[in-house]
């Protein structure tokens, strides 16, 4: 089920200043990680919740939405938040998309995304060929949230978004 | 301090992953291929990032001066209660998979539960990490049956590295004074009743693997009352040292 976030209108465009600083292609509004922004008595209040719970990324979110809200001349209040968890459901269409431009595979629905980091079934594309003919390598890949998979036709290794629900 | 009780329950679960991902952590350049070592230091960052929520949580229960940093990093060897499993030394790739697997089963048992929690912070912690942790579950499960269905050095290896650990197995599910007190407020995990599906599970998995299940009756105990293993001093010169060569200071 997807929770929708939050979001008061006249603050997108400011939050899509800030993109992800681990996959620079994705705005943090593209990863799904924002989860409330409103202004309230002239502060805007803003909501994170981490991808991964040790994801160093979300430090530098935060310090980078504060540039951004500080610089469109707003004050503005982080919060933390780890409930409802984050789910690679709150990654957009438009996010998806991006990151397999970026050479990242979109993660799978929850059972396809078993069946692949076991090795049952060939089924996570290669973002270089297209190709199915591809293997895993290590369920952890350059971050928490891939896992790292290499092309049989073309050579090329890849990272994929691991499924999270 | 109102609530020590829940200070110190909160404690008995994030130790365990503070000491076990600074043990992964001491593996980052060091694994036996390059996969395996972005893996067990991906697992450590997990794991720390779990701790920082329990902690300040602790921390804002606590409330007095007390930060996530110098609950993790400030307190003498007695006052840590991680079970004495996760301490062990990263003996060798066999030791460092067969601490992470019989640890993992249950730490995402145990979370499973926790996930009931009548505290809403930890029902939270719970929901967040067990999605991580079932990863963890499934990379050493798989590393377990790849080493003892493997060659027979490394099935010789593994077998060896289960049957010394297994002894730290027991304490995992010893229940202490502010455990009790927080089963029956609802907030804590009854781990006595997860006992029996734990070493199922476990057994499942070692013959896949074509393992033999140890038989054993003695089981090592302690950590959970501050008693350690001569290893912890160890860990904690490492975990403590910047805090305590340079007080107070943050990156």
């Amino acid at each position: 089920m997807i929770q929708h976030a939050d979001i008061d209108t006249e603050l997108i465009p400011i939050l899509d200043q800030v993109s992800d600083p681990e996959i620079p292609v994705l705005t943090i509004l593209d990863m799904g990680v924002v989860r409330y922004a409103k202004i309230v008595d002239d502060i805007v209040l803003i909501k994170i919740t981490p991808t991964y719970s040790g994801c160093p990324a979300m430090d530098v979110i935060a310090d980078d939405i504060t540039a951004a809200f500080k610089k469109a001349g707003y004050e503005v209040n982080i919060d933390l938040v780890l409930t409802p968890a984050w789910t690679t459901d709150w990654i957009s269409e438009e996010g998806r998309d991006a990151l397999e431009k970026y050479g990242i595979a979109a993660p799978l629905e929850a059972d396809a995304d078993k069946d692949a980091l076991l090795g049952n079934k060939k089924i996570v594309k290669c973002t270089n060929c297209g190709s199915q003919n591809t293997k895993l390598v290590s369920q952890f890949g350059s971050t928490a949230c891939k896992a790292l998979f290499k092309c049989e036709d073309c050579q090329e290794p890849f990272d994929y978004f691991k499924c999270l629900k | 301090m109102k609530n020590t009780n829940l200070y110190n329950y909160i404690l008995g679960i994030a130790d365990n992953s503070l000491i076990l991902g600074q043990r992964l952590g001491e593996l980052c350049g060091h694994g036996p291929t390059l996969e395996t070592d972005i893996a067990l230091t991906n697992i450590s960052l997990d794991l720390f990032g779990q701790v920082r929520s329990y902690y300040q949580y602790a921390a804002k229960i606590a409330g007095d001066d007390l930060s996530e940093d110098t609950i993790a990093m400030m307190r003498p060897e007695r006052e840590y209660v991680n079970t004495l499993i996760v301490e062990q030394p990263n003996t060798g790739f066999a030791y460092v998979i067969a601490r992470q697997f019989l640890f993992d089963m249950y730490h995402f048992m145990f979370l499973k539960e926790l996930q009931n929690s009548s505290d809403e912070t930890l029902e939270a912690i719970a929901k967040k990490s067990i999605k991580e942790v079932s990863y963890h579950l499934r990379f050493s499960s798989d590393w377990v049956k790849r080493l003892g269905d493997g060659t027979e050095e490394s099935h010789k290896r593994i077998q060896n590295a289960i049957n010394d650990l297994w002894t730290y197995t027991d304490e995992l599910f010893h229940q202490t004074e502010a455990d009790n007190i927080m089963i029956t407020e609802g907030v804590g995990v009854d781990t006595s009743k997860l006992k029996e599906e734990y070493y199922r599970n476990v057994s499942e998995v070692l013959k896949e693997a074509i393992l033999e299940v140890p038989d054993l009756k003695y089981f090592q105990k302690g950590g959970k009352q501050g008693i350690h293993t001569e290893h912890m001093g160890y860990i904690l010169a490492e975990l403590q040292y910047m805090q305590r060569a340079y007080p107070n200071m943050s990156w």
